[in-house]
């Protein structure tokens, strides 16, 4: 990078690019040639910023100037004004909404003021197809010294000691796991990253991928001299094709580079790494499902132990970790495993990534220490809720998570303090929700992706899932009874009880979570038949207040059922034996004359 | 389903049985090798799942049971543009179904079919990631970001 | 080996490592309920994917329930099967697959053998609290096999015989989530399947989903129809597994009952498949010894091994799957066949009766022969040389609808002349029985010899695979054995790559042959149960005074009068057969224009 005076970083993540980044990117490169700049200016495109909720974004070095929702179109003004003038443009800053100020150093951002960023390290910062550049910020160093200072036993000692923990969702010890997989006996042994990200909301696997996939296989390959394993293989969804574009470019430039295939770095280990592409399952992040979908069969998980760690991939050990538990590897080992475990609580330590989503104003990945409160996360960090509405629940962990409530926003957030709040990590899904959301309807939708994506092996799951799915279908539509409460949890705890694989056995927790938090609002739709989010359709009932009815008829020739009755320039009436509650009449009403209630 | 026998292009077979040898007609490389028979068909009728038990040696129940497994393979030939709805929790909560309820409306097909006339088909899908775009619409391989149900009109009208 | 301590229910148990939960608890008597699990120790087949969930127990320590068939023993667990939490769950999992079953128990083929409607009996359900959407599939009749699959409960049975045990592959788990199901490749018919209607996926399915096709209707319209000669032919593995189905003990031969019965049914002739098994080893071991000899000369033309070809799911999976080798096996039709075209031929003729008015039932441990029976092949003018095929299961529900009291029935014989038989034909029953006949018969008439003792104790057993090479006066005769159509594919492989040095080998596609054929009353999951049928055959062998195929004296007359000698041009037409390559799998594929 240091050939250049300056760097203009263009985010090339799925959610810019889709903004049409890559023509700014272009748009750009064209402008600086034009003025003879080329030479001067560099412009790089990067993986994920994390700021999606503003992009495309553009961060130009080396002053850190942040630019926001830039269109092509801005690339001959961000040249003429900021590159050639030194002037900042002014209206593609970022506007902080409190003080209602502009905003221009990346790092005055409140969405950036809280983060520590260890697994997203190089992501916007370094051009993830040039080897150089991740070389150039400590690529391969941690492995260069491992191969040549440090022996397996010493190496999974610092994981161990870093408190390193899956950061996947089950938060297992990865020291651990490594030394397990080290212990046993095989003639072949292989490691294997899930990027089979799934959660619905959950892509920071993808960002690191796409903006820093050299850490990714420099970690595998630590993991395999650790392990003793040679061979490594990366199972990836195949609905990522930047990612994977991106990885097998970064695989073949660390072939090139020695640093993947026979002798690496005249060490004498042999090690190197294949992808093997999902199908669209939700359960084959489950490692045994994993691996059976990796043998090419049908991704149904079977029971442990035995492990993978003694008996995976072809019946051999198999270590399995996932993206951001190995973009976690190469910096404890420079770092050292006591900086590490320096940053986070008591039994979690380092940072974790979230993807916050869903009614907050700065949608984006987000990494922070452990045990920062939800509180910072979604209020500092997440700028608050969009259009001023009050919060009213976190989900967290995906569908395997839990809805948190307002009393929950000053925990801080750890893998055991989330799982006694009655949710979980995860993957690193949030989701904020807002006073318009229906918690009975939420707690539907993640039933029915579960559904959808239980694999239908074993009864509770298969069955016991759909039947939750259809009491809250009932519910959400008016035919719910108080003792539909008692069932669904009664069958909620049956199914976590019994399940074959954590998909069962976490699959009930938004309904249980949702049940003891938002009881009342449950009790709304099975007492009153009222649904207080307004969210339920068959739960509402239009009226037409008579005082504002001007008897334009509108109302009546839209509906379609013909429920509307009235006389033109006489108030009208809805047949509520006949209305199916669309809502065309009150769309169509100028008079705010239609009802809901 | 497949009582009716389609015909396949000789030349799309050669490919595809050189795609079985390429990973050694090996029954474990079954979903690799199902990823690439449906980039050459374009979906994966009964007969190409059929040649694929014949090179890999499994049988063709076995074929037809993770075809069904995996929401990423498709048994029906996908639409010219074919529109997939990300159905993600940020999607959802910004409001996803309702633009799944207009696309339904405007191209009278259920999710997972294609229109009449092989123009669209519609399908949902599990986040692509995009969620700061959220509800997020890909037709093809263009993204269309905060799409609301009055956009969905404009969005077909690229494609008229 | 450090034995593991454990308790159950507060009972201390010592096992073994590697032991299960389920295994442990039964040693000392506790009996943990359980549905998909199944395990036939003596032939090896288990089936274990953990996936109902009834046999969840309560290990101290864990977070959620443990399946006790897939859970291992270990040093110190302190195990409860039966805490409130622990029946709350196992009546809840149960609750909610029988919401996503029929309720057609009443009319069910398999009400008072179902696995299912037991279970929720023992469990004391008496209400279903989760009700909602089941799931509804076509129903799918082939000429041997019914597949209901609203019955399915997804324990996957079927699926493991089917492709674990036999390598047919003609059922998978497809579809996921709440649409799982077993099927077809594409959800096709059995017909259109590589299915070779060995039945064992019937012979697993704990619930009603895979029952055989159920003749019994038509067979008492045809006993009361005047105008109809009935006679019927009882398959060896019959008499030594239909007393189950009474009460008897497995393992209790019922041969006179058996024949009784039959007449009181009202059948015009009770005879023996027996003598068509001798009839069988007299054409088959002709054929093994003309083909040995040829090779033996030096004759390249001449290809050994010879296979058996009795069993009629094996001749459909070798037309199947090796439609290559369709000349190996032996071109003798089964003795089923083989009974039915002499029936109808020498045997109407003889009482006087033309062949559209003799109608052949057989009694069978098989559901496949419901398939071979109405192969064109083995029809004359569109007219069956067997009409029906009943399995012992059938046959034992037309005894009960008939109000026979079976097991005060006195012993009857056979009719003659087809009801004569020798202990050679009796061992057709079990594995390695068609080859140890063929073999009492061949040594003699290949060396003249007279055999010192008639049992071939190394041609028995239950390994899946065995092999004797036996001393035929200096020359040594290797012989394979099969049972299970994996077992089978494994030497057929081995024949194909020309490793195989076997001159004969018998295939059957059952476990444990035809008495642990499909149509048997069901062991639900006891292996014990076929191992006593087979003591029972040698028992019956051993027992008759002619052991020795061609020394059958009515075989001899048959000859004498109506066929002249094995393999003649008489023996051909009516006694042997020959193969077609049924392989599905055929694509069309259309070719580039230019």
């Amino acid at each position: 990078m240091s050939k250049y005076k300056m760097n203009i970083l263009v985010c090339g993540g799925t959610g810019c690019k889709s903004s049409a980044s890559d023509l700014l990117a272009a748009a750009l490169r064209t402008e600086l040639a034009e003025r003879g700049l080329s030479g001067e200016v560099q412009v790089v495109v990067t993986g994920c910023f994390g700021f999606c909720e503003q992009g495309p974004v553009v961060n130009v070095l080396p002053d850190n100037t942040f630019y926001i929702k830039v269109k092509p179109e801005d690339a001959v003004t961000i040249v003429s004004e900021h590159i050639i003038k030194g002037r900042k443009v002014q209206n593609l800053l970022y506007t902080d909404p409190a003080t209602q100020t502009k905003v221009d150093g990346s790092g005055a951002i409140d969405f950036n003021k809280k983060q520590l960023r260890i697994a997203l390290r190089n992501c916007g910062f370094i051009d993830p197809e040039k080897i150089e550049e991740a070389i150039a910020r400590d690529g391969y160093a941690a492995l260069a010294r491992v191969l040549t200072e440090s022996s397996p036993e010493e190496v999974i000692g610092i994981i161990k000691k870093s408190g390193l923990r899956g950061r996947g969702g089950g938060g297992f010890s990865t020291g651990l796991k490594w030394e397990i997989t080290s212990t046993v006996e095989a003639d072949q042994k292989y490691v294997v990253c899930n990027a089979d990200e799934g959660d619905p909301g959950a892509f920071m696997d993808r960002s690191i991928l796409e903006g820093d996939p050299h850490t990714v296989i420099e970690a595998m390959a630590i993991n395999g001299y650790c392990t003793g394993a040679d061979k490594g293989l990366v199972y990836i969804r195949a609905e990522y094709p930047l990612a994977i574009e991106r990885l097998k470019t970064a695989i073949n430039q660390a072939r090139e580079y020695g640093l993947l295939g026979k002798d690496i770095l005249g060490s004498g280990f042999n090690f190197d790494i294949e992808l093997r592409y999902g199908a669209g399952a939700f359960v084959c992040g489950e490692e045994t499902a994993l691996i059976h979908s990796m043998e090419g069969n049908r991704g149904e998980p079977t029971f442990k132990p035995p492990f993978p760690s003694e008996e995976g991939y072809l019946g051999k050990p198999t270590n399995v970790n996932n993206v951001e538990t190995y973009a976690n590897i190469p910096p404890i080992i420079l770092k050292g495993a006591d900086w590490f475990s320096s940053i986070g609580t008591e039994k979690s330590k380092g940072t974790k990534v979230f993807a916050l989503a869903g009614k907050v104003n700065n949608v984006g990945l987000v990494e922070v220490p452990m045990g920062t409160t939800l509180r910072e996360v979604i209020f500092e960090i997440g700028g608050g809720i969009k259009d001023g509405k009050k919060f009213k629940s976190v989900q967290t962990g995906g569908p395997s998570g839990g809805c948190l409530t307002e009393k929950h926003l000053d925990i801080p957030i750890d893998y055991d303090n989330l799982i006694a709040s009655g949710s979980m990590m995860g993957s690193g899904g949030m989701i904020v929700m807002d006073e318009d959301d229906c918690m009975v309807s939420v707690a539907k939708y993640y039933l029915d992706f579960t559904v959808e994506e239980s694999c239908g092996k074993c009864s509770p799951c298969r069955i016991g899932n759909k039947r939750l799915h259809e009491i809250l279908d009932e519910i959400t539509k008016g035919n719910g009874k108080p003792d539909d409460l008692d069932r669904l949890r009664n069958l909620s705890e049956v199914i976590k009880d019994t399940s074959l694989c954590g998909l069962g056995q976490s699959s009930p927790n938004p309904v249980l979570s949702t049940l003891e938090h938002f009881h009342d609002e449950y009790m709304a739709h099975v007492v009153d038949f009222k649904c207080p989010a307004g969210q339920c359709r068959d739960l509402m009932i239009y009226t037409i207040d008579a005082a504002n009815c001007v008897g334009c008829t509108a109302c009546a020739r839209v509906c379609p059922v013909g429920a509307i009755a009235g006389e033109r320039k006489e108030v009208h009436s809805i047949d509520q034996t006949i209305c199916i509650k669309c809502g065309a009449c009150l769309e169509k009403c100028k008079f705010n004359a239609v009802l809901v209630s | 389903m497949s009582s009716i026998k389609i015909e396949l292009h000789e030349n799309q077979v050669k490919e595809l049985v050189e795609v079985c040898r390429s990973f050694n007609n090996e029954a474990g490389e079954l979903i690799n090798v199902l990823h690439k028979a449906q980039g050459i068909f374009g979906y994966l009728p009964a007969e190409v799942q059929e040649i694929v038990a014949r090179e890999l040696k499994v049988s063709v129940a076995k074929v037809y049971g993770v075809v069904t497994f995996y929401s990423f393979f498709t048994m029906v030939p996908k639409g010219q543009h074919p529109i997939s709805i990300c159905m993600g929790t940020a999607c959802y909560v910004r409001g996803a179904e309702k633009v799944l309820d207009e696309f339904k409306r405007k191209l009278k097909v259920p999710v997972g079919e294609t229109t009449p006339d092989g123009k669209f088909s519609l399908n949902c899908l599990r986040c692509v990631g995009a969620c700061g775009l959220a509800p997020v619409v890909m037709v093809g391989d263009k993204t269309y970001g905060r799409v609301s149900p009055d956009g969905v009109k404009e969005i077909l009208a690229e494609y008229a | 080996m450090n034995k593991i301590k454990i308790t159950i229910d507060n009972k201390p148990i010592e096992v073994d490592p590697g032991t299960s939960l389920l295994k442990a608890a039964d040693t000392v008597g506790i009996k943990i309920p359980t549905l998909c699990y199944l395990h036939l120790e003596d032939l090896n087949i288990e089936n274990k994917p953990g996936g109902c969930r009834i046999c969840v127990v309560e290990v101290a320590g864990r977070r959620n329930l443990a399946p006790a068939c897939a859970t291992q023993c270990l040093d110190g667990m302190i195990v409860r099967t039966n805490t409130m939490r622990v029946l709350n769950a196992r009546k809840t999992v149960m609750e909610l697959i029988l919401s996503d079953h029929p309720f057609d128990c009443l009319i069910c083929a398999k009400s008072g053998q179902c696995d299912l409607q037991k279970l929720a009996q023992d469990l004391g359900i008496r209400e279903i609290h989760y009700k909602g959407e089941q799931s509804h599939y076509k129903e799918d009749r082939s000429p041997s096999i019914i597949r209901d699959m609203d019955k399915c409960i997804l324990c996957r049975r079927c699926e493991m015989m089917c492709n674990d045990f036999q390598t047919v592959g003609a059922l998978s788990g497809i579809n996921r989530g709440f649409m799982a199901v077993v099927a077809t490749a594409f959800e096709q018919d059995l017909v259109k399947s590589p299915c070779t209607y060995c039945g064992q996926c019937v012979a697993v399915c704990p619930t009603g989903a895979l029952t055989e096709v159920d003749h019994t209707n038509q067979i008492i319209r045809l006993l009361a129809n005047p105008k109809k000669t009935v006679i019927v032919q009882t398959a060896p593995a019959v008499r030594a597994a239909l007393g189950e189905e009474f009460g008897l003990e497995p393992g209790t031969l019922v041969t006179g009952k058996l024949v009784s019965a039959l007449k009181q049914l009202g059948f015009d002739y009770v005879f023996d498949t027996d003598f068509a098994a001798d009839l069988t080893i007299m054409e088959e071991g002709t054929e093994l010894l003309k083909r040995l000899t040829n090779y033996l000369n030096g004759d390249k033309e001449e290809s050994l091994p010879i296979l058996t070809s009795c069993c009629p799911a094996w001749v459909n999976f070798f037309e199947e799957y090796f439609p290559e080798l369709n000349d190996i096996p032996s071109t003798a039709r089964s003795p089923q066949q083989m009974f039915g075209a002499i029936a109808k031929t020498y045997f109407a003729d003889k009482i006087g009766v033309d062949r559209k008015d003799l109608v052949v039932v057989s009694i069978m441990p098989c559901l496949a022969k419901k398939y071979e029976c109405q192969r064109d092949e083995f029809k004359v003018d569109g007219n069956p040389d067997v009409d029906f095929s009943l399995s012992t299961r059938e046959l034992a529900a037309l005894i009960k609808q008939a109000n026979i009291d079976f097991l005060t029935l006195p012993d009857d014989d056979f009719d003659s002349p087809m009801g004569e038989s020798t202990g050679a034909g009796v061992i057709f029953g079990t594995t390695g029985g068609v080859i140890e006949a063929a073999v009492r018969t061949a040594y003699e008439l290949y060396t003249g010899k007279k055999l010192e003792k008639i049992g071939f104790e190394e041609l028995r057993g239950m390994a899946g695979i065995r092999q004797a090479t036996l001393d035929f006066d200096g020359l040594p005769i290797n012989i394979g054995i099969a049972h299970g159509l994996g077992n089978a594919r494994e030497l057929l492989e081995s024949i194909k790559a020309g490793t195989c040095s076997f001159h004969a080998i018998e295939i059957m596609a059952c476990p444990g042959g035809c008495i642990g054929g499909g149509g048997q009353p069901l062991h639900h999951g006891n292996s014990q149960v076929i191992v006593a049928r087979q003591k029972a055959i040698y028992q019956e062998d051993a027992s008759k005074p002619i052991r020795k195929s061609h020394e059958n004296p009515y075989i001899k007359k048959l000859y004498d009068e109506f066929l002249g000698s094995p393999l003649s041009e008489k023996s051909h037409h009516l006694l042997h057969t020959r193969y077609f390559d049924r392989s599905k799998t055929k694509v069309i594929i259309k070719k580039e224009q230019e």
